[in-house]
């Protein structure tokens, strides 16, 4: 009887190892359009009225320096320029919490310490006539807690970041950067 | 005999495991013409930098950020972040005087995505973006 609990207690364990390891199956929407795609496409993109890709590349290349950014990648070909920076993601509302934690519990809480933000910018003629240069941007970041650990992986979805980085672009452009 | 059967899938589970990790690589779960059916698609196009254009284009839809490009070799890499890191390469070649073949390969965290309903999805969205059919290449 007892012998028999453990083999099947073994037996969960194998299956859940098994589940959890060797079957690690990706989400079924991952590569699936969503609804919210379109919208969020329209706060990453602007359109500028010139048909000069290169000029819009440099321009864009100099705001993400502004920005802090270093360069990894760039395809003038295709119109792409990929950055990225590392930078300090220590968060006082996170650091507070694991101080009240530490003190009422003694347990050591790690909290949020450093990212590395990526983003990619891509150009695209666009109109009836390739009479316009399409620009899209998309952020995301990595964040490793105090243990050196990589805690959480997401993309950047805020719309005012993108509109921020839209105004200081048109000022390096000195053209209007229109909505799509 | 409920008992036999999961004792065999156990062991099962577990000969799905691995015993020497170096053997991941070159290490598929699929072959290469059954891969090669499920990750590559045809379009009736000859013009190279508008699909990649199109591809980088999809692939932004999909919440990727582009992690480089290459128009000579005609690739494309991407990641997406969402609690899980999506890596995702995209070739395109030619194929005869009139086609472009679009190939896509994907790694879902640790592991090799070789489900075929991924690339169907992937497709899709591009086909909608290219406004050209994706034709399955035998």
């Amino acid at each position: 009887m007892r012998r028999d609990t453990i083999a099947r207690l073994l037996g969960v364990a194998i299956l859940l190892l098994g589940a959890a390891g060797c079957a690690n199956r990706i989400p079924e929407d991952a590569l699936q359009l969503s609804p919210e795609s379109l919208q969020r496409r329209q706060a990453q993109s602007r359109y500028f009225d010139t048909r000069d890709e290169v000029a819009i590349l440099s321009a864009s290349a100099a705001v993400l320096q502004d920005l802090g950014f270093n360069l990894d990648e760039s395809e003038t070909e295709l119109g792409l320029i990929v950055a990225s920076k590392r930078r300090d993601a220590t968060e006082v509302g996170q650091v507070v919490g694991a101080v009240v934690i530490a003190a009422l519990l003694g347990t050591r809480v790690v909290t949020d310490d450093e990212q590395k933000i990526r983003v990619s910018l891509v150009t695209k003629p666009s109109g009836a006539e390739r009479e316009r240069i399409t620009v899209r941007i998309t952020f995301q970041r990595f964040i490793w807690d105090s243990d050196g650990d990589l805690s959480r992986v997401e993309a950047i979805d805020d719309p005012e970041i993108y509109q921020n980085f839209f105004t200081k672009l048109a000022k390096s452009v000195f053209l209007e950067a229109n909505s799509i | 005999m409920t008992r036999k059967i999961f004792a065999v899938l156990a062991v099962a589970l577990l000969a799905a495991c691995q015993t020497n990790s170096r053997d991941q690589v070159l290490a598929t779960e699929k072959s290469q013409v059954a891969l090669r059916s499920i990750q590559q698609r045809a379009f009736d196009t000859t013009d190279k930098d508008t699909t990649l254009r199109t591809v980088i284009a999809t692939m932004q839809d999909l919440g990727f950020v582009i992690d480089k490009a290459d128009s000579m070799l005609g690739s494309v890499s991407g990641t997406k972040l969402d609690g899980y890191q999506l890596r995702m390469t995209v070739t395109v070649r030619p194929r005869g005087e009139t086609q472009l073949i679009v190939r896509a390969n994907a790694q879902y965290n640790l592991t090799a995505v070789e489900d075929p309903e991924p690339y169907q999805q992937f497709f899709a969205a591009l086909q909608r973006s290219m406004f050209l059919t994706a034709q399955q290449v035998d």
